[in-house]
């Protein structure tokens, strides 16, 4: 496994199967009474986010806690980034505290990179930009290898804003990497730029007709609306974005009976998802987020138990 | 004394075939042995329990694991009564983890009646620096308390670095710290042997191997 996790490419399938066979063991540690594993006994991790979350954070927090490293939160908010202190003195200044692990969220894409360079910590991207976010990926294809056996050949649909999903970018990698068929489906607007030749070459398929990709699909990812991310108007009314790429109780009907319904959230309800739809029996939402624990575990412990290894 | 049945090889059974023994290498135990030593541990397990009452069986992986099946299969022979049996991976809990190059951990399940004032028997293949052990001992920590713990191995070859000792020893082998016991069995292997092998440096690649 390459030092840092960036870019779902730092990881190859035997990579992502070895991930994998840890999370299902850290999955059973969240049903213990004594949730702790002591492999990461002395490490620091430094969660920096840059970027508003609850689920991400909160998530690498307790995946770090639980296997006993000291995890520090950084938010911008409250930190001397709001007093205009650029992003490589606050890596700096962090890292110089004798940090082992990096988890960053930032604004601009390619941040996890340059930070990578900065440092001598191990860096884990957890969402930069519109670009990537690679362990939401890991979690997202352990979710669905969970629910449907293997991802080996299955048809994955992912819909909605396209253009300023770092979820979709990472997702579309990794679920191709994987062997699953994808196909993507988003009004023109919320396609990205170039997204013909970018799926010819990654080999995956696109829509405009959400209500016909719908019936050949085995998992149905939504993802969110990402108003703070459009300066522009991307849709006429989101009434209108509803009708025509909401996963609407109607469509519900189109899917094959227990279809896995995934969305990284948070969710705008009644905006890309009815609350029928992400309350189905099929949803798998709460899922995901029990996954994301297990998932950032194995991450951690694979990247930060052996570093600095002698072996 | 009369032994059950399994105690004697039926001669009828296909044994599977056991690989040549490669260069220099010398069988310590064969699959007659090895299945002789388990059932005399079976039964010394029964003798200090007075019974399998409130016996669980933990074996860590991998060997560990099928030799804890093993013993608990002898005694449901003997005594009847099916004993809990369970895995216990230590990787986590290894003080050396930070030496190797990253493993994943293994399966670690406990029998649903769990070990909280249950009499433990901790069962591994081989017995060496009893780093293991310790590691078991902590993992145990954090799944519950038992009454007591007892330790058996199929070989202990002797260089603790630990104040550890097995209450139950299929094979005492002295070795050099050079050498290598290698312990393959059925349920992983497709065979049942112990070997002894000279190694220089090379032990600390195969954990679980003598380590």
């Amino acid at each position: 496994m390459n030092k840092h996790l960036l870019s779902v490419d730092d990881v190859t399938p035997d990579d992502v199967a070895t991930l994998f066979a840890t999370a299902v063991e850290m999955h059973d540690v969240q049903h213990r009474s004594v949730k702790k594993l002591p492999a990461l006994r002395g490490r620091t991790v430094v969660n920096l986010f840059f970027e508003d979350s609850t689920r991400t954070r909160s998530s690498f927090e307790i995946a770090g806690k639980w296997l006993s490293a000291d995890v520090i939160n950084v938010s911008a908010k409250g930190s001397s980034v709001s007093k205009g202190e650029s992003l490589r003195d606050t890596v700096l200044t962090v890292a110089a505290m004798g940090v082992d692990g990096l988890v960053i969220r930032h604004m601009a894409s390619g941040a996890a990179q340059q930070v990578s360079q900065w440092t001598d910590a191990v860096v884990v991207n957890a969402g930069d930009g519109t670009h990537e976010h690679p362990t939401q990926a890991l979690l997202d294809a352990y979710t669905l290898t969970r629910r449907l056996g293997g991802l080996e050949g299955r048809h994955v649909a992912i819909v909605g804003d396209l253009t300023h999903s770092r979820v979709f970018r990472s997702n579309v990698a990794l679920l191709t990497k994987l062997g699953a068929r994808v196909t993507v489906v988003a009004p023109p607007t919320l396609m990205p730029a170039g997204v013909t030749a970018w799926s010819e070459a990654a080999g995956f398929a696109t829509s405009y007709d959400l209500d016909a990709v719908l019936p050949t699909a085995d998992a149905v990812m939504m993802l969110r609306v990402q108003r703070e991310r459009m300066s522009g108007g991307f849709f006429p009314t989101a009434r209108e974005y509803t009708v025509g790429y909401g996963l609407t109780r109607d469509r519900l009907g189109l899917l094959r009976e227990g279809t896995p319904i995934l969305h990284p959230g948070p969710m705008n309800r009644g905006l890309e998802i009815a609350a029928d739809a992400a309350d189905a029996a099929g949803s798998a939402v709460l899922d995901q987020v029990s996954a994301g624990v297990a998932v950032r575990m194995s991450v951690l412990y694979h990247l930060l138990a052996g570093e600095g290894s002698v072996a | 004394m009369a032994h059950p049945p399994a105690d004697v090889p039926d001669p009828s059974a296909e044994v599977p075939e056991v690989p040549e023994a490669p260069e220099g290498s010398r069988t310590v135990l064969d699959a007659h042995d090895i299945a002789r030593a388990l059932t005399r541990i079976s039964h010394e397990l029964l003798e200090r329990n007075k019974g399998s009452e409130d016996l669980v069986l933990l074996g860590i992986p991998t060997r560990g694991t099928h030799l804890a099946t093993r013993l608990a299969e002898r005694i449901a022979r003997v005594e009847g009564t099916d004993v809990p049996t369970g895995t216990l991976d230590v990787t986590m809990y290894r003080d050396d983890l930070r030496r190797q190059p990253t493993r994943g951990p293994q399966h670690t399940a406990l029998p649903p009646g769990g070990i909280d004032g249950k009499t433990v028997v901790l069962v591994d293949d081989v017995l060496y620096s009893g780093r293991t052990v310790r590691a078991a001992l902590d993992a145990m920590n954090d799944l519950g308390r038992p009454a007591t713990v007892r330790l058996a191995v199929l070989v202990d070859r002797g260089h603790r670095e630990l104040p550890i000792r097995a209450d139950h020893v299929g094979k005492n082998l002295p070795s050099a710290r050079s050498e290598r016991v290698m312990v393959r069995l059925e349920e992983s292997d497709g065979y049942d042997v112990v070997r002894i092998a000279p190694s220089p440096g090379d032990a600390l690649l195969h954990p679980g191997e003598g380590s």
